[in-house]
């Protein structure tokens, strides 16, 4: 008896091979576009951040793609695609994480073995992003990450991987720094400090260097809180940092835990001197629009505010043209990812070719300033490990229903209010 | 630690176990009649908060008003997803009815994701809001309501199921599918009851979670392992040992959380879970 169906595969896996290897080169001699992978979670728990970063994506992929006439100090605001690349327009590969870092790996793979992208963007959640850009490494393409903060990432001497945004040793640093400031300021001392935090990387991390750095600059370390990211209340975790009465919470949650553990401050009167926050569910875009009034007071840590824009209007320029199209302002995250995707542009640009070798070495020699970004950075330019060193955070403080820079004082639109008032005192 | 404090985690974790009780009898009340294990009930609850979070954004209409009608709207969707597809996989293999019941699962996320979007929200200027001093407790006010409606609702579905007719003819089909048909009770009607007053149940924690709790698609993820070991605590099919169940759960998890430190909460949960599948592996209250 004949086997058809054995043939008639092979047939057809050749058949796909050989259009894939015709497809793949044919783009990569004419470049009319550019395709970039991008990875981020745009289903689960963090898929209202990612439906954020898609947003950013898209408004600078058409920046680059169509132009944005009125904003001219911005890269690519001419539109009509790279320029060095004969007006190769960007075209964005999405692929969903969903928060896992197995499926990050797998999607990195499946983009640069099947959809033939040049670099890849993503992927938010830094222990995705560790997986992602794993694979990226070992395949010898470009990896851009705009937005996760681990410090470890950028730790691990890899050559392809590049990180726009500062990461989380600095910004606890700069927490510190700020205390530190704020103290011989206002002529006062801050109490006994608490950390509470999420038990994922990133709020292990980033928590674990706060203790070490507490008792180090001379602040009392009383009380460590550690609770599960799903948690469905947090009671016992509140009860407990009440109990150990610090005068300030060092926390770092997501978005839901966030929400969750405001509600139960309030529930259970607990109230702090301040809360100084590690941006992430902190500075969502829903966390003042879901507590309203019980967001106030809280400082949290951020790299963007639109406040800035009082002193760079392109912050305020490109942030008018997100909310024309989402009906909602940028935020920390949003605004760089955007900012990633025109630094890896810039970079393919000046590399004036697809090639991951050429792209990489671009990425390299990046030099953008200042005047050029919507972030309030010195600019980018990496080191060998692939970190931006000319990036810095900033503090913000919820007043009024909005983030208002509070530090570093020489950006600062408003005088920090400290201590927040306690639960019943508030109106 | 202070007497003050343990009270007060106490009474938090009864208010959240009247919760989880609530969510685990519709599970339980399913599994029971039918042997299925619904794993989309946590979609259930999800719908029930998201259906108060319209009607309050659309109509201004408080979660509490809207209850009623929300809990028949979760009855009939939970009536329809019986009769549009449970039905079809009664006799089919339990990794067929898992698979069915997992898959639909992923659907009502990914449909609540696709219509509503993936943003958290919440309900701001209910009724019930702040919280009351009781006894030098502090209660959260939106939470006690929850836990006294989660009593009201599970009250109601007790005496439904030993006082009424209806309750019975429910209760003989779980006990013997072909022995209550030989008496005249058409089982499918009975399947379908479980599915709605299951789902009702769901839907109904959800609008009172709604007052307190973020909404987003995933929410019921967060919930569904904890009705899991309610169900299997409480003994599976059974909706008294659920309730009590429910409220221990609640209670173990925070108070293991405020003295062993709250990064064993869960595990002390699961292992209690553990020892309970070991030792007692009908439940507390199920019957061998």
């Amino acid at each position: 008896m004949p086997h058809p169906q054995p043939r008639r595969s092979v047939l057809q896996a050749l058949g796909a091979t050989l259009f894939g290897l015709g497809f793949g080169s044919g783009a990569r001699a004419q470049a009319a576009e550019v395709k970039i992978g991008v990875i981020y979670p745009l289903t689960g728990p963090a898929a209202s951040t990612g439906a954020e970063l898609k947003n950013a994506l898209e408004l600078a992929a058409d920046i680059i793609n169509n132009g944005a006439k009125s904003i001219a100090d911005l890269p690519f605001a001419a539109g009509g695609g790279l320029p060095k690349l004969k007006g190769a327009k960007i075209k964005l590969v999405f692929a969903d994480h969903q928060g896992n870092p197995q499926a990050g790996a797998t999607e990195a793979e499946r983009l640069i073995t099947q959809e033939k992208v040049a670099a890849l963007v993503g992927a938010y959640n830094s222990n995705v992003t560790a997986t992602a850009s794993q694979v990226a490494e070992r395949y010898g393409v470009p990896f851009l990450n705009p937005e996760s903060s681990s410090a470890s990432l950028t730790a691990r001497g890899f050559k392809w991987f590049f990180r726009t945004t500062p990461h989380d040793d600095l910004f606890v640093h700069n927490f510190f720094d700020f205390l530190k400031e704020l103290e011989a300021k206002k002529n006062f001392k801050v109490g006994a400090i608490a950390t509470f935090n999420e038990n994922t990387l990133w709020g292990n991390e980033t928590t674990k260097l706060q203790a070490k750095l507490a008792p180090e600059k001379g602040y009392a370390l009383v009380k460590q809180v550690t609770y599960p990211a799903k948690s469905t209340q947090l009671t016992s975790e509140v009860q407990t940092l009440k109990a150990a009465n610090p005068s300030l919470v060092m926390q770092s949650s997501y978005l839901g835990d966030a929400l969750l553990s405001m509600k139960t401050y309030k529930e259970l009167g607990f109230s702090p001197d301040m809360i100084l926050a590690n941006n992430a569910g902190f500075t969502d875009t829903e966390f003042i629009r879901t507590l309203g009034k019980d967001a106030e007071y809280v400082i949290t840590r951020e790299v963007w505010a639109l406040d800035l824009a009082t002193r760079n209007p392109l912050i305020k320029q490109v942030n008018d043209l997100f909310f024309a199209r989402h009906k909602a302002n940028f935020t920390g995250n949003s605004s760089r990812t955007f900012t990633g995707l025109m630094v890896l542009a810039d970079a393919i640009n000046r590399a004036a070719s697809t090639e991951p070798e050429a792209i990489r070495k671009a990425l390299a020699e990046t030099d953008l300033r200042a005047e050029n970004l919507i972030m309030p950075w010195k600019g980018v330019k990496f080191d060998a490990t692939g970190q931006n060193t000319l990036g810095r955070g900033i503090l913000v403080q919820i007043v009024d229903g909005k983030y208002n820079t509070v530090y570093p004082f020489n950006l600062a639109t408003r005088e920090v209010t400290w201590p927040m008032p306690k639960w019943d005192q508030r109106k | 630690m202070t007497a003050e404090i343990l009270l007060q985690t106490l009474a938090s974790g009864v208010l959240i176990g009247l919760i989880y009780a609530l969510v685990a009898i519709g599970l339980t009340m399913i599994f029971g009649v039918m042997d299925i294990v619904n794993f989309a009930h946590g979609e259930f609850l999800m719908l029930g908060m998201y259906a108060s979070f319209w009607l309050f954004a659309l109509f201004a209409l408080d979660p509490l008003l809207t209850l009623p009608l929300t809990v028949l709207m979760l009855f009939a969707f939970g009536m329809l997803l019986y009769k549009l597809v449970i039905r079809r996989i009664i006799d089919a293999p339990m990794l067929s009815q898992i698979f069915t019941t997992f898959g639909l699962m992923i659907l009502l996320r990914g449909v609540a994701q696709f219509l509503w979007k993936p943003d958290f929200r919440s309900i701001e200027g209910s009724w019930v809001s702040g919280s009351i001093k009781l006894a030098g407790l502090q209660l959260g006010r939106p939470q006690l309501v929850a836990g006294l409606g989660a009593i009201a609702v599970t009250a109601l579905v007790h005496f439904f199921l030993t006082r009424t007719r209806l309750g019975a003819a429910l209760e003989a089909t779980a006990a013997d599918k072909e022995a209550a048909q030989l008496m005249g009770i058409d089982s499918h009607r009975m399947f379908a009851l479980a599915w709605g007053i299951g789902a009702a149940c769901a839907g109904a924690a959800g609008v009172l979670l709604a007052t307190f709790f973020p909404i987003f698609p995933e929410v019921g993820a967060n919930f569904i392992l904890l009705a899991f070991v309610v169900v299997n605590l409480g003994g599976f099919g059974s909706v008294t040992g659920a309730f009590w169940a429910g409220i221990l759960v609640g209670v173990i998890e925070v108070m293991g959380g405020l003295l062993l430190g709250p990064p064993y909460k869960t595990a002390v949960v699961l292992v209690l879970f553990l020892a309970v599948l070991m030792f007692r592996p009908q439940g507390l209250m199920g019957k061998a």
